[in-house]
This record gives structure tokens, C-alpha cells and sequence, in this order.
């Protein structure tokens, strides 16, 4: 008999709560606030990633473009044109949608990896752009950007961010929840396991995942904007190859199809750096390692492989 | 106005052959495996890296160091699928994906510390003072690259057509599982393809490092452009490969030339998505049938 | 989070028992003295950042082997930004919030280096920049200082040399980086008062294998007389590369970022008549015995070569002159007070490094200007000081 809080919805959410509440008291000081607050941004992203490969089976090799993208949105806006913050968020938010359905909706259509191919080659577009429109977005070196207020009030303090960040992590867990347990979700589990059986029953295989990756990609393009905000400053580099590699890794380590598992990927190689840098030289090495090493056995992903072992381990 | 078109035209095709010798060994792992091996770049970095070190370091002439930097290299690239890609030959695509990116950044980071973070300079084949062609300058380098990939145009031709293993590798590409059926061995076909594109890397990578400079990054970019001239070619078909890899190196060099030279990098990957909205199959692909 | 914590307690360990074994008068161990520092150890300026980490490792080792500052040892606390703004800025929170230094040296690119301006600011406490914009210290800001010469300063010794041939028609090359921008900017803006013509004006994207198509753009334009290229690292080499293989064979400057023998070497030989400005660190045997500077320079070379095996460069030069302007400071200040020692690397006055000679005020946190570079010409493969 299994208790009804272990259910994904209520307990997982409650559990994650219960984590962000808590947290603070075990941070000794802003550096610490400073990387759980990237890991909670990471973690957004990650969860809209999430539901792109894990529930509709397709890659984006390139959404860490769509990250820049609302990013240098929200730093130009407010910045050079004197946007207030959130307009310019949800500016940035709707042309990143847009982009993504008018990319989307031509690959979408083939069978296979194009995808994969086609957000590589987007990624990187937005990367170059960004670095070379130089009077624009400043250029390789970036830019910096200047305050962040809603309606008059601004958060000063790391601690601040911590909770704008978490509820905005919580709110994205419940959003991906109900999408995942949604007509839509079932839609999406069926072109999973089959495309052409999804068909032939009536679903709009391609519609779904259209859908599915301009949330994504939506979902980035917010997580994007207030980073920018929290951090003062932005450069191409988080439109880059590299990042969209980053994102993706997070999605497959933590375990696909699992919100949960987004999370704990986010988390796991957002700190990594930090925690490696013991290993100087060997940095870049050790970490190629680990992934290729998780990749080989525990192809699953972290927490799936997890559940299922404290599954078999409670028969 | 003609030299300058012809001397863009010649630097486009000294790097569209770079980018076509690359994207030639995408295609031949895709065939064997379906897998996309995105450590591919870090084989030509690997062949420039090693000569490097052979030529300067261990004191070797270049006749020699070029060869067994192409052995290394190999043996990089059957390491790699012996331990990174048969273990997971059973994974999802994207985890074979996500195992060939952390083998590159794997690969990088051991480059760094086995040769350091500098950038260093192979010597020219036949040194450096270019030959002028009424007007146009040609780097002797440039022919040596032109002339190797022409080479290995002829060879890989022979190769597929005229040899057991080549025609394996064929029938793999076509029908995995009736060419097991009739008898190839898919593991050693997997096996020795990624050897042969790692000879393949490795040998743009020697012919490129004297012109483009090598150090332990170079593999990233030349790694998606030759993937782009693969795609542009179709993946999976070799010589589709060749033809994109010129188209891709051409209009990056035009475009520089005469439109603007910053979006130069973009041009590669603006034409990934063009071929996707417009030819998925790229130039020379046929449309398959999906199994259902 | 616990790997962490055993990383640093190891860390803290070893430095603990490399400072008692230094320290073997057996005195009281005084609290050390915390220099934190971030450098390009990677990625694409790792040839000036390498330099730097050696310099600053080779010095550190050798204060504390005499005794260290004041009594009190130094302790390095250095992290590998990778040519990247957003770790630069990651890593500088770490050193302030959490390594808790009292100073901090580094910031090897431009770019990296303004990512971190508003941290410092915030958080007062003295920063002393390697890299070359002058953007960093124009405007002045109170707690960010730097040792290397501007980009400016480049361009005005640059155009002296060219005008002092009778050229006037120059062709611009520009990256697109942080320190490439600024350069080009001030090759514009300082061309009136040279009486320069820029006659053409071409730029280049990061790393960037092949620039024949530009560089033909600039051989195809009418009345060029000399060229100067922005920019530095790999990017420098295979744009002199491209220049020698098109032909061109006007007289070819470079900024002081391709003042390393890396330079020369990764040429192979294309940049044999090649002219750019240096510190006199460069050419510390061709100065005469007279100059004040030549003898520190002599010394810092012979220090570096016998430790490392390999050749100088101006870039460990600024490491070598921003620690010891730092430990001057702090030592005039009595204290690691903030404060107090960022007022004393102000007063900083006539101080005799391999660069140069500071003297830095309010109004000028460099100190430095174009005497304190000279023009030098690549000759078999090796530095000339030109008179």
C-alpha cells in the first residue's frame, strides 16, 4: 500500500518546498546563495528541456540560444531603451516563442534527429549575432545591466533573489506537472513511444510537438531574463554551444521524462565547476569523464535509476 | 575584380576540403551506428596536436610524425568506441549523443594537460612563400590540402567499391540487419569506421594545422562545420559529404569577401537550417522509408 | 556541497603546512596575507594568462621563502576564469564572499576584467587589472587600478613610428574582443591628431582560421602604406600568417598584446620585419646599462627562465609589477586595511617595474605612458630595439 503523498504531484512538490524553505539556514554566506540561485535557473530551463526530450523524445543541441535570447532581451530593453523590467521579460519571452514556432514547425515535420540539427545550427546563429552586432549587444565582452523592479519595488540582497527564483522554480514544477498529466502530456508519451501509432489514433503528432518545444523554449527565455537581472551583466556566452551542451547534459543526467530529475541535474552540474576546481588542470578532463561515465552506466538518468532501485530495494 | 574572386574562391576550397574530409567521417559513423559522434572535430585536432608534438618535441622529421600522427589518432578513435560507445550500444540515441560530447570535452581536457593550453605552428609541407598565379597568391599548403582530399576521393572510392570491407560497410549502411544476416560482423564494421574517420580527421588535421594553427579548441568549430557539410550532403552519404564540405568552405569564404566578414561562422549553419526546411535529405539523400 | 568542504580543508591544510616549513624562524604564525586572483589560465588569452599564473606562483613562493610581507606570509588563492566574463565574475564573487582576500590581481582579458569592475566596486576592495583597454581606468574608478600599458597608448607610439617614416595612409585589421574594439576605436580617434588616414578598415570574428578574404580586401585598396592590426593571441598570429601568404609586404604593426615569443613562434617566420611597441622588458639586454630599468628586468628574466624553462613575456611582466606595486602598498599601509592600501597603490609613486616606471595618482590609476614603451622590430625571429 503506498502512501498517497508519494505520489509525484503533491509529495514532490511539497518536498521541493519544504527544501527551498529550508535551505537558507545551511548557506554560510553569498557565494553559496549565489550558486543555488544559477542552479534554481538552470533548473527552469532544464525542466522545459525536460519535457522536450524526455516526454517528446526530440533534442535541442541550441537552447541555451533561446536563454540568450530573452537574456539580451531583457539587458537591451531595459537597458538601452528604458523598458520597464517585466514588459521587457515578457517582450523577450513572446519573440523567443515566436521563433521557436517558426523554426519548429518545418523541422517538426521530419522523423529523426533533425531537430537536434536544426536547434544546433539555430544555437549558434544567436551566438554569433549576438557576439557581432557589437553596437547593439556590446559584443564578446558583453554587456552590463542595470536594475530590476516590479511596479516601483526592487529586490536588493541575494536572499531576495533566492525567493524569487524558488517560487519561480515551484511555479514551473506545477506548470510542468499539469502539462505532463494533461490531455497534452498523454498526447506527448504517445508520439513518444510511437509517432506513427500516435497518428493513426487521431493525435496531431506534429501540433503536440510544436507545442511542446515553444514552451521550452519559452520557458527559457524567462529563466534568461532574470538571470540577467540577478547577475548585472550579460555576454554571448550563454547563447553558446557550449551552455546548450551544459543544459542537455543536466536534462540526460538527472534522467529524462522526470521533472524531478531536471532538477537534480541542474543542481548537479551547476556546482560541479565549483566542486572540481580542486582538480585544476584536470578540470576539463574529470568532467568529460563524469558524463561520458553516467552516460554509459546509468543511461536512464540519476533519478529514474534511483527510483527504481529504492522501488526493487522496498519488494 | 577576378583575382579577388579567384583568391577567395581558392581559400574557400582549401577549408571546404577540411570541412569535406570531416564531415566524411560524420557520414561514415552514421552509417555503421546512426550515432553522430561529436568528438569527430577532435580527431583533426588530435592529428595537428600530435604532429605537433612528434615534429617539435620528440624531434621527429615531418615524413614521419605526419604518419604516425594519423596512427595515433586511429588508436584515439577505436579507443573511444571500444570503451565510450560499445558499452552503451544499447542506449537511446541521445545518450550516444551526450557520450560522443563528453568524450570530446574529454579528449580537449586531455590535450590541455598532456600538451599544454598554447597555440603552436606545424611547418608548411613545402613551405610558406606563395606562388603567384597572375595576381592570385596560393599558398602551397592550399594545393597540399586540395591535392591529399582529391586523393582520398579516389581512394575512398576504390575503397567502397572495389574492397569486402568497404562493400560491408555498404550493406551496413543500407540494412543493418540483413547485412548481419548475411554475415558482417556490425561490430567490427562499427570498429573500423571509427578508425577510418579518425584517419580522416586526423589527416585535415595535419594539412590544416600549418595554415589555421593548432591548439586543443581548434576541434570544436571545424567539428560543426564539417557536420553542416555532412548534413548539406545528406548524412550517410560519404560523397555527399565532400560536395557540401567545398559548398560550406566557398560560401563562408564569398561571403567574407564580399558581404560581410563578421557572419562569416554563421554561413555553415545558416545553411543547416535551410537544408533542413528545404532538402532534409540534403543534396544527394533519397528520401527513406520509415519502419513502423 | 562535502567535496567541497574537503577540497578546501585539504587546501587549507597544505598551505598551512607549506607556511610552517617556510616559516622557520618559528614565530607566531601571523595571520597571512589572502591575494586572490583569477586568471585566463584557458581558453582563447590562455598565453597571456599562463604567463601571469607562473609569475605570480614564482614571486608568492619567493616572499614567503624571505620572509613575506611585514612578518605575514602570502597566501595565493587563484582560480582559471577561462577567457570567460560570466566565470570571471562567478569566481571574484567567491574570492570576496568567500575566500574573504584582501586584495585581488588578475582579470588577464578586458572583457574579464569589466565583468568584475561593479563586484569590486561594491564590495571595496583593491583590484589591480592585467589587462590592456583603457576603458578600465577611463573613467577613473576608485578601487580598480592596472598595470599593463593601454591600448591608447599603443596607438599613439604606433603612429609616432609611422609618421616618423612619412607614412600617413594606414590600412585597419580589428577582432572583435574587448581589447581589439577599444584599439580600433583609438586608432580612429587619435588618427587626426597624427595627421593618419585610415584607408581601410577591415575586422575579423573570434578566432577566425582564415582571413585571406579580408586581408585581399585590404591589398585591393588603393594607396595603402602601413598596416596595424587590433588584436592579440592566436588571432594576431594567423593574421600575420595570412598577410605574409597574400604577399603583402608593407610595414606591418601589431599591438603590444603580440609581445610574446609565442607570437614570433607561431608565425614561423612571417613576422620577420614586423614592428610593435613593448615594454623595455622585451629587450632587457639591448638597453643600456644606464636605463633604471634594466637591471629589475634582467633579474625577472633570469628568475622566470631558470624556473620554467621557457621564454618571458611582457604579460608576466604585469603580474610581476601589479603583485609587487600590491605588496608595496600593503606594506606602506601597515595593514591589509582596504582602505588604507588602496590609498597607498594610489600614491604609488616612481616605481620602478619591468613594464615600466609608475607613478600613479587620483587621476590615473596606470601611471604609465609612452616613454615607458619602446618600438621594437622582430629580426631573426628575436626582439631589436629600434632607437
Amino acid at each position: 500500500m503506498r502512501l498517497r503523498l508519494a505520489t509525484p504531484r503533491i509529495g514532490g512538490m511539497l518536498a521541493l518546498a519544504a527544501v527551498i524553505a529550508v535551505l537558507p539556514l545551511f548557506l554560510p554566506n553569498n557565494f553559496y546563495f549565489d550558486v543555488v540561485i544559477l542552479v534554481g535557473l538552470n533548473a527552469i530551463v532544464c525542466i522545459g528541456l525536460n519535457l522536450l526530450v524526455g516526454y517528446a523524445g526530440q533534442i535541442s543541441l541550441g537552447h541555451a540560444g533561446f536563454f540568450g535570447l530573452g537574456a539580451y532581451a531583457s539587458a537591451i530593453l531595459t537597458s538601452t531603451y528604458g523598458w520597464p523590467p517585466v514588459a521587457a521579460l515578457l517582450a523577450g519571452a513572446a519573440g523567443v516563442g515566436l521563433l521557436a514556432f517558426i523554426v519548429a514547425r518545418p523541422i517538426m515535420k521530419l522523423r529523426g534527429h533533425y531537430l537536434a540539427m536544426g536547434t544546433l545550427g539555430l544555437g549558434i546563429i544567436i551566438s554569433i549575432v549576438l557576439t557581432q552586432e557589437v553596437d547593439l549587444t556590446g559584443g564578446p565582452d558583453g554587456m552590463p545591466v542595470y536594475g530590476f523592479s516590479v511596479l516601483g519595488w526592487e529586490p536588493s540582497g541575494v536572499l531576495v533573489w533566492y525567493w524569487i527564483v524558488g517560487g519561480l522554480l515551484l511555479l514551473t514544477v506545477w506548470l510542468a506537472l499539469n502539462i505532463v498529466e494533461s490531455p497534452v502530456g498523454r498526447a506527448l508519451r504517445a508520439v513518444h513511444g510511437s509517432e506513427a501509432a500516435a497518428q493513426t489514433m487521431g493525435v496531431d503528432v506534429v501540433h503536440y510537438k510544436v507545442l511542446v518545444f515553444v514552451v521550452s523554449a519559452v520557458l527559457a527565455s524567462i529563466a534568461g531574463s532574470v538571470f540577467v537581472h540577478y547577475i548585472g551583466f550579460v555576454t554571448p556566452s550563454e547563447a553558446g554551444f557550449v551552455h546548450s551542451i551544459e543544459l542537455i547534459t543536466m536534462v540526460v543526467l538527472g534522467g529524462m521524462a522526470s521533472i524531478y530529475g531536471a532538477v537534480v541535474g541542474a543542481a548537479i552540474l551547476t556546482m560541479l565547476p565549483q566542486l572540481l576546481t580542486f582538480l585544476h588542470d584536470y578540470e576539463m578532463l574529470g568532467f568529460g569523464a563524469i558524463m561520458m561515465g553516467v552516460m554509459i552506466f546509468l543511461p536512464k538518468g540519476l533519478v529514474p535509476t534511483t527510483a527504481r532501485l529504492i522501488r526493487d530495494r522496498a519488494r | 575584380m577576378l583575382t579577388e574572386f579567384l583568391q577567395f574562391l581558392l581559400s574557400g576550397v582549401t577549408v571546404g576540403a577540411t570541412y569535406a574530409l570531416v564531415g566524411v567521417g560524420f557520414s561514415i559513423i552514421y552509417n555503421a551506428s546512426q550515432v553522430i559522434n561529436f568528438a569527430q572535430g577532435e580527431f583533426v585536432m588530435l592529428g595537428g596536436m600530435m604532429a605537433w608534438f612528434l615534429f617539435e618535441r620528440a624531434g621527429l622529421p615531418m615524413p614521419a610524425a605526419v604518419p604516425l600522427a594519423i596512427a595515433g589518432t586511429v588508436m584515439v578513435g577505436l579507443a573511444l568506441e571500444k570503451f565510450a560507445i560499445e558499452p552503451a550500444r544499447n542506449a537511446s540515441i541521445v545518450t550516444l549523443i551526450i557520450i560522443t560530447i563528453g568524450a570530446s570535452i574529454f579528449l580537449r581536457g586531455g590535450a590541455q594537460l598532456v600538451w599544454g593550453r598554447d597555440f603552436h605552428a606545424l611547418p608548411a609541407l613545402s613551405g610558406d612563400a606563395p606562388i603567384d598565379l597572375s595576381g592570385v597568391a596560393v599558398n602551397p599548403q592550399s594545393l597540399w590540402v586540395m591535392g591529399c582530399t582529391l586523393i582520398v576521393i579516389v581512394l575512398l572510392h576504390w575503397f567502397f567499391s572495389h574492397t569486402m570491407t568497404g562493400r560491408a560497410m555498404r550493406a551496413v549502411a543500407f540494412n543493418m540487419l540483413a547485412a548481419q544476416l548475411a554475415g558482417v560482423n556490425n561490430r567490427l564494421i562499427l570498429m573500423f569506421s571509427f578508425g577510418m574517420s579518425a584517419a580522416l580527421g586526423a589527416l585535415a588535421g595535419v594539412l590544416i594545422a600549418p595554415i589555421t594553427l593548432t591548439y586543443p579548441d581548434v576541434g570544436i568549430m571545424l567539428g560543426l562545420k564539417g557536420f553542416c557539410a555532412a548534413i548539406l550532403g545528406g548524412l550517410g552519404y560519404p560523397y555527399g559529404a565532400i560536395v557540401g564540405g567545398l559548398i560550406v568552405g566557398i560560401s563562408e569564404a564569398m561571403t567574407a569577401g564580399y558581404v560581410s566578414s563578421a557572419y562569416k561562422d554563421a554561413v555553415a549553419f545558416v545553411i543547416i537550417l535551410m537544408t533542413l526546411f528545404f532538402m532534409p535529405n540534403g543534396l544527394f539523400g533519397r528520401r527513406g522509408i520509415e519502419r513502423v | 556541497m562535502i567535496r567541497d568542504i574537503i577540497g578546501r580543508a585539504i587546501g587549507g591544510l597544505m598551505s598551512a603546512l607549506a607556511a610552517l616549513i617556510v616559516a622557520a624562524g618559528g614565530a607566531a604564525a601571523a595571520e597571512p596575507i589572502k591575494i586572490g586572483s583569477f586568471l585566463a589560465v584557458t581558453g582563447g588569452a590562455s598565453f597571456l594568462g599562463d604567463p601571469e599564473k607562473k609569475t605570480l606562483e614564482l614571486y608568492v613562493a619567493q616572499i614567503n621563502a624571505n620572509g613575506g610581507v611585514a612578518g605575514r606570509q602570502l597566501e595565493l588563492v587563484l582560480y582559471d576564469s577561462g577567457t570567460d566574463a560570466k566565470k570571471a565574475a562567478s569566481f571574484v564573487k567567491r574570492l570576496i564572499e568567500d575566500d574573504k582576500v584582501d586584495i585581488i590581481l588578475g582579470g588577464t582579458t578586458t572583457g574579464e576584467t569589466m565583468a568584475v569592475v561593479p563586484l569590486v566596486e561594491r564590495a571595496g576592495i583593491p583590484f589591480i587589472s592585467f589587462a590592456g583597454a583603457g576603458v578600465i581606468i577611463e573613467p577613473v574608478k576608485k578601487w580598480v587600478f592596472k598595470t599593463p600599458h593601454t591600448d591608447g597608448l599603443a596607438v599613439q607610439k604606433i603612429y609616432e613610428d609611422i609618421r616618423a617614416q612619412g607614412l600617413k595612409k594606414v590600412a585597419l585589421f580589428a577582432g572583435s574582443g574587448g581589447f581589439d574594439k577599444s584599439c580600433r576605436a583609438n586608432a580612429h580617434e587619435l588618427a587626426g591628431k597624427y595627421e593618419i588616414d585610415i584607408v581601410a578598415d577591415e575586422t575579423h570574428g573570434k578566432g577566425d582560421t582564415d582571413m585571406t578574404p579580408q586581408l585581399t580586401k585590404i591589398k585591393n585598396t588603393g594607396g595603402v602604406e602601413a598596416f596595424l592590426y587590433c588584436g592579440f593571441g592566436a588571432d594576431a598570429v594567423v593574421a600575420a600568417k595570412n598577410y605574409r601568404q597574400l604577399g603583402l609586404t608593407l610595414p606591418h604593426y601589431q599591438s603590444h598584446g603580440s609581445a610574446s615569443k609565442r607570437f614570433v613562434e607561431g608565425t614561423a617566420g612571417a613576422s620577420e620585419g614586423m614592428r610593435l611597441p613593448a615594454a623595455a622588458l622585451l629587450v632587457a639586454r639591448q638597453l643600456p646599462d644606464s636605463h633604471p630599468q634594466k637591471k629589475l628586468a634582467l633579474q625577472f628574466e633570469a628568475d622566470y627562465t631558470a624556473r620554467y624553462n621557457e621564454p618571458i613575456s611582457t604579460f608576466g611582466g604585469h603580474a610581476y609589477d601589479g603583485l609587487m606595486i600590491a605588496i608595496g602598498a600593503i606594506e606602506r599601509a601597515g595593514s591589509t586595511d582596504p582602505e588604507k592600501v588602496r590609498d597607498e597603490i594610489e600614491k604609488t609613486a616612481n616605481y620602478i617595474g619591468v613594464d615600466g616606471i609608475y607613478t600613479m595618482s587620483p587621476d590615473d590609476h596606470l601611471g604609465l605612458d609612452t616613454n615607458s614603451f619602446v618600438m621594437v622590430e622582430i629580426r631573426n625571429g628575436d626582439w631589436q630595439l629600434l632607437k
